[in-house]
């Protein structure tokens, strides 16, 4: 059974409607990716399953429960974690504060060895544990943003333009710790704009456009299709 | 003489400070003015006045009302802002209701204590047994009064600081979206800093009724305004800016008075706020830059 199943979503802002009935499944210790071009409605799905815009139509079931009618942070306690665009920093806040913000909202008390453990996979942070948040880099935003998630300890991580804004050799360096984190089990549904990178590393992969699934299949699959690499992803194949 | 201005500055500058904290916290986490503390830090002094008039001891009919107001605070949410919240309302419709509640408020008081003055048994802050201290001189009352409030102000400091809940009322604040997705419990979170801010700005009115002796109708009126002062003096949503903006008007408030210009207090006030302003136009610890429309 599927972790996350999505059914016939729809979704909003105002009297525009961006989702028009969005079905997926994220298999448990899967990566998929959902690709498309700007305004395609990838981040605006996203904020809809962490319910920061509300559902208008349709189901979502998250480890075996509905979950369609619940509050943000309650998904974040049922392992359903979001790591938003532009990282969203509490940048006025120390790095270890956004830790334990983060922290503080789970129920276990064991978080401070957990914390110490963040710490130890990503030395970096906890170099900088006590200096503002909006002080680092690009790449070391990334890596808190993705490091606070991991506090929740998710069963599955919806990560939206984790590349976004970083020179190469971060980019490298995200994806690397994407890797890890599924090798690790935990289910990933990743936004790219980077799609050719993310549909070689997807299991299967969503092609949205235009608040709609367009098409759908195995990661591999779409990149080799020329076609699609072109209409839908911004680049053409000579160029990459 | 001047001495003395300054310590009569720095008494009434504690109260200022401890009623702008609660104005300014609700706006840091929410954005929005809440017209209605005003009206909560007057219902507190009532409260308070009624406690201490059935024999309850001031300090625990301080305490009391201090809670009584923190609890009209987490209803005041609930009744003016959650429902606009839930709708995405802006922050000027908040405005609206909040003025709303504070006639309410205002309408209820009327109604149980009439437009009459009422006095403390104690006799307030110029009965009280004097203390000298080289050239200055100060009461009893007026000592426990600054006291109070400081040792409040320090509370709050370190919930900010020290707590989960400090922390999470700071991650609201800075984002809202942010806080969400790390988990806060963003409603629970808020009506917490409904039931702070208000405590504090009723203990306030508690204190400035036993500064005065006396509590009134509308008593809320200048520390309303002068609360606005000092926000935005100290820079919207800053809790230290708020406590230095109260000493500053504080200070300023009495050293006018003290130069023989108590008729050009105000204007001298909003003088003073107008220059540090156009100097620094997001107040002195502002660090929000404006928003683009």
């Amino acid at each position: 059974m599927a972790l996350l199943e999505v059914d016939g979503l729809k979704a909003g802002y105002g009297r525009i409607e961006v989702l028009h009935g969005i079905s997926l499944r994220l298999e448990p210790h899967a990566l998929c990716a959902i690709v498309g071009a700007n305004g395609a409605g990838k981040t605006t799905l996203l904020m809809t399953l962490s319910r920061l815009v509300p559902i208008r139509a349709g189901h979502v079931r998250f480890d075996g429960r509905d979950v369609t009618r619940v509050r943000p942070h309650q998904l974040v306690r049922a392992g359903l974690v979001h790591v938003p665009e532009g990282r969203r920093m509490l940048a006025q806040m120390s790095v270890e504060e956004n830790l334990l913000v983060a922290a503080a909202a789970q129920p276990s008390a064991a978080t401070a060895a957990h914390i110490r453990e963040l710490y130890e996979r990503f030395p970096i942070l906890g170099t900088r544990r006590s200096l503002p948040a909006g002080s680092l880099s690009g790449g070391e935003q990334q890596m808190l943003a993705i490091a606070r998630a991991l506090v929740a300890r998710p069963k599955a991580l919806l990560l939206d333009e984790p590349s976004m804004g970083l020179a190469p050799k971060l980019v490298e360096q995200i994806f690397e710790i994407i890797a890890a984190e599924r090798a690790r089990g935990t289910s990933i549904l990743l936004v790219e704009q980077n799609a050719r990178k993310a549909l070689a590393l997807a299991d299967y992969a969503y092609v949205l456009e235009r608040g709609a699934i367009a098409l759908e299949g195995k990661g591999v699959d779409l990149l080799g299709r020329d076609e699609i690499v072109a209409a839908y992803l911004g680049v053409t194949p000579a160029t990459s | 003489m001047i001495a003395q201005q300054l310590l009569n500055g720095l008494f009434l500058g504690a109260v200022y400070a401890l009623f702008a904290v609660g104005y300014t916290l609700v706006f840091g986490v929410l954005d929005i003015l809440n017209l209605a503390h005003a009206a909560i830090f007057t219902a507190a002094a009532f409260a308070a006045f009624s406690l201490a008039s059935m024999g309850v001891p001031i300090p625990l009919a301080l305490l009391a009302a201090a809670v009584m107001a923190g609890i009209m605070g987490i209803l005041l949410d609930r009744v003016a802002f959650a429902p606009l919240r839930a709708r995405n309302a802006g922050t000027l419709v908040p405005l609206i209701s909040s003025i709303g509640v504070a006639i309410v408020i205002g309408a209820v008081l009327r109604g149980i204590y009439g437009v009459d003055e009422r006095h403390f048994a104690i006799g307030g802050a110029a009965a009280a047994p004097v203390i000298h201290l080289g050239t200055v001189r100060f009461t009893t009352v007026e000592l426990l009064i600054f006291l109070s409030a400081i040792a409040l102000m320090l509370v709050l400091g370190w919930i900010l600081r020290a707590t989960a809940l400090g922390r999470s009322i700071r991650a609201v604040a800075e984002d809202r979206v942010a806080a969400a997705l790390l988990g806060v419990d963003l409603e629970r979170t808020i009506g917490a800093t409904f039931f702070i801010a208000s405590s504090l700005g009723g203990a306030a009115g508690v204190l400035t009724g036993l500064e005065y002796n006396s509590a009134t109708i509308d008593m809320g009126g200048p520390i309303e305004l002068k609360g606005l002062a000092v926000i935005i003096l100290g820079g919207m949503g800053s809790v230290t800016g708020a406590v230095a903006g109260g000493f500053i008007l504080g200070a300023v408030e009495t050293l006018a008075i003290a130069f023989g210009l108590s008729a050009w207090r105000d204007a001298i006030l909003f003088g003073v706020m107008f220059l540090l302003l156009v100097a620094r136009p997001t107040g002195l610890f502002g660090k929000r830059t404006l928003r683009a429309a």
